[in-house]
């Protein structure tokens, strides 16, 4: 099936979804997406980022759709033209989405440990507003103990319901969930349970804000101080593979959390033995330094490129498509 | 008068047992459809009564019904929709309250054109009355034969089931129904696909209100054709309205559509005028998600046509002097009512009621609320009212489901209308709080349209 994208075209199995298909172009055009996680069945479609608009339903219905679709949750169609970064309503409307999910964000990131590693804060630079207009108290919640290896922030929430999905398909048991309706909803156990199985540490990795951070990392270190190394150990548990990100303070491993691919996915899901019990370097065998795209803030401190951090962006893949409509607009 | 086709015999002593309503002709549409009918022909004759859904969206009942997938060895479910919920309206608690036998007796039919084994009547958790009226009535009807195993010989088996529900707004939206009917929380899905490939346990489902399920009864009995003679152009039938606010008569009222608005506002058949002598400013015509209108938009057309109750009328205009027939929840508002009051009382209710599923209802709604409290107590901004504008937008259109929409529009279409009201209170803070508007110009005669 041919579906293009922001003028540029690619070929993807019937079934894609739409952003799928924009992540096989890679670049500037793929939405961001804060709930959708390719790994976890059902998600997406509730934090609205991904919205684009599609200008021609399909070869065969060419007429556009009336509103804008959610990418993640939209199967491709054959011939279906789609607008993300070129058409002006779905900024327009990603801007309002992003001020909406910044409203009632405590906006601690100073204090926070996911600052550097954060979908928000990149999602608020790339696509929001310097100011907000949201003058009044921002919600909070009754603080919830979860358990001695998770720290759960509820104010910090966007409530992707990403955890809700790993822990329903990744851990044997699921022991969270949502509670309550509207922005006063929270993630929660029921009667205040503990957290406590084999794989309920993955909820950390998937967390897009710091809601979900881990305890034994908890207020240690700035996640652009510490080096990522990967490594990998022979771990016993049958479901997991063992293969990890070691972040490295001087000699020591301050944390370890799963390999993140560039859209924030985890590569495999890994057990809370790796996680939170084996942080000594002699626990692993080192594979050598992750590396860390040059746009990163963690990438700040790492001196292996000679090039300054790009500042001013250029596609040229997305000029060459646009060009007819760039021209044809510039004319005027 | 015009003739009743619902609430005929709805003063008839003891009609909501089941030997008066069977003496009073009912239960004939089920011996009609099973002993005469097959499935496809009731599923046409809907067809051709032109029946619109009665629940606010206003899609035509027999298309839906035949947009319904009918793989081989699936079950196919109906779900009757009486999560009515919405602020203004109220009558299908009246339907279910004294004439449950009618909504039986449609579910009956219903169930056998669309080929359902199993049916749900999903009621609103507060209406707890209505649920037992409701179950007495099915058993009632079970004990004569018209539900059960072979109903009247025809070898249809049907079985009905009343499911309370836990008594969210959100719930009324047709797949957050379906989730909660399935013991989940009540989230909205993300469609496609539609209940009618994938609905209720991933098997094809139509969902429809209780006042379109009734409506079905007159129309077997009659002929579609028959009911189709009724009402005005696409809006065929009667409908139920709930009258209320500060009408004379309150209460509900089943008209012809296509009747004029002013008659049914002012005349002592309906709802008799506005109550203690006061005039009228302003109304919502369909329930509290359609757009208010000032009395003078709402009882002529922006071109100077009067207004019909119909769903073409109503809407005449588009959002900018239009509203909807939604799911007829009439309310009247007197010029001593306070729009931005109104406005926040609906705004704290779509606040209250978000599910909390996608971001910008979740945090706009909340966000509305809390501006529109600040004007109401005489603190707002002039910049409050573009605000809440761009924020209605930011929020229209970009949900999963249509509650993010009906936040957004009466806040939208209250500050179209009710500008300068808005203004006043932000200008006179402190007299906003002790007393009202007053109407001001919204019932004056609208400008004459300059012809282009």
């Amino acid at each position: 099936m041919k579906v293009t994208i922001d003028g540029i075209s690619v070929e993807v199995e019937a079934g894609t979804s739409i952003l799928n298909a924009a992540r096989i172009i890679g670049g500037e055009i793929v939405p961001p997406a804060m709930c959708y996680y390719s790994k976890l069945e059902g998600s997406g479609g509730k934090c609205r980022t991904c919205l684009v608009k599609v200008s021609k339903g399909s070869e065969k219905d060419p007429r556009p759709m009336p509103k804008l679709v959610a990418s993640c949750r939209t199967a491709v169609m054959d011939g279906m033209e789609v607008q993300n970064i070129t058409s002006p309503e779905v900024i327009e409307a990603r801007k309002g989405i992003v001020e909406m999910l910044l409203i009632n964000h405590p906006l601690d990131c100073p204090i926070c440990d996911q600052a550097g590693e954060c979908d928000l804060q990149n999602l608020g630079y790339e696509h929001g507003a310097a100011k907000t207009r949201y003058e009044f108290d921002r919600r909070t919640f009754d603080k919830i103990d979860i358990g001695d290896k998770i720290q759960l922030h509820m104010t910090r929430c966007i409530l992707c319901y990403r955890c809700v999905f790993t822990a329903d398909q990744i851990t044997n048991h699921r022991e969270h969930g949502i509670l309550n309706r509207g922005d006063h909803s929270e993630i929660s156990t029921y009667i205040q349970k503990a957290v406590d199985n084999d794989f309920s540490g993955n909820v950390i990795d998937v967390c897009p804000v710091g809601a979900l951070t881990d305890k034994t990392f908890r207020f240690k270190n700035r996640v652009w101080f510490t080096r990522p190394v990967e490594a990998h150990r022979d771990c016993s548990h049958e479901n997991c593979k063992g293969k990890v990100t070691l972040w490295y303070k001087g000699e020591d491993v301050l944390r370890v959390t799963a390999r993140k691919d560039v859209y924030g996915e985890v590569e495999d899901f890994i057990c809370n033995e790796c996680r939170f019990d084996k942080k000594k370097t002699a626990d692993w065998v080192i594979e050598g330094p992750r590396k860390v795209s040059n746009q990163s803030v963690i990438s700040s401190n790492h001196y292996d490129t000679l090039k300054p951090l790009p500042v001013v962006k250029t596609n040229l893949v997305l000029k060459e498509a646009n060009q007819e409509q760039f021209e044809r607009e510039t004319r005027l | 008068m015009a003739r009743k086709l619902l609430l005929e015999h709805i003063n008839v002593p003891g009609i909501n047992t089941f030997d008066v309503y069977r003496s009073k002709g009912g239960y004939a549409a089920v011996e009609k459809a099973l002993k005469t009918m097959s499935s496809d022909d009731v599923v046409e004759e809907v067809k051709k009564s032109g029946l619109r859904g009665r629940g606010g969206a206003g899609f035509p009942t027999g298309m839906k019904w035949s947009f319904l997938a009918k793989p081989e060895g699936v079950a196919r479910y109906l779900v009757c929709n009486a999560d009515e919920s919405e602020p203004g309206t109220f009558k299908d608690r009246y339907l279910m309250t004294y004439i449950p036998h009618l909504l039986i007796e449609g579910m009956i039919v219903a169930s056998y054109a669309l080929g359902a084994k199993t049916s749900y009547i999903y009621v609103r958790g507060e209406m707890m009355p209505q649920i037992r009226i409701l179950e007495k009535a099915i058993a009632e009807a079970k004990n004569k034969g018209f539900l059960g195993r072979n109903i009247l010989g025809s070898g249809y088996d049907l079985e009905l089931y009343v499911q309370p529900g836990g008594g969210a707004y959100i719930c009324g939206e047709e797949t957050a129904l379906l989730e909660s009917l399935e013991g989940k929380r009540g989230n909205p899905r993300i469609k496609p696909p539609f209940p009618a490939i994938a609905g209720l346990y991933g098997c094809p489902t139509v969902v429809n209100n209780v006042e379109s399920i009734a409506a079905v009864v007159p129309i077997i009995n009659e002929g579609g054709e028959e009911y189709a003679k009724v009402g005005i152009g696409r809006s065929t039938g009667t409908k139920l309205i709930s009258a209320g606010g500060n009408v004379k008569n309150p209460g509900v009222y089943e008209i012809d559509l296509g009747l004029p608005v002013e008659e049914f506002l002012y005349s002592e058949e309906y709802c008799g005028g506005i109550a203690n002598g006061k005039r009228l400013k302003a109304v919502v015509a369909g329930g509290s998600s359609v757009p208010i209108l000032p009395a003078n938009l709402f009882m002529k057309t922006i071109t100077g046509e009067p207004r019909l109750m119909s769903y073409e009328s109503l809407a005449e205009g588009g959002f900018v002097s239009g509203t909807m027939m939604g799911s007829g929840g009439f309310i009247a508002f007197d010029e001593d009512q306070c729009i931005v009051r109104n406005t926040w009382n609906f705004a704290r209710f779509y606040h209250h009621e978000s599910c909390g599923q996608c971001s910008p209802c979740r945090e706009g709604t909340g966000w509305m609320e809390k501006v529109l409290h600040r004007l109401e107590y005489g603190h707002g901004k002039m910049s409050d009212m573009d605000l809440l504008v761009d924020v209605s937008k930011k929020i229209e259109g970009n949900t999963i489901c249509p509650l993010g929409d009906a936040a957004a529009w009466p806040v939208a279409s209250a500050i179209r209308h009710f500008r300068d009201e808005f203004e006043w209170h932000v200008t006179n803070g402190a007299e906003a709080v002790t007393r009202n508007y007053g109407i001001a110009h919204y019932a004056d005669p609208l400008p004459k349209v300059e012809a282009v």
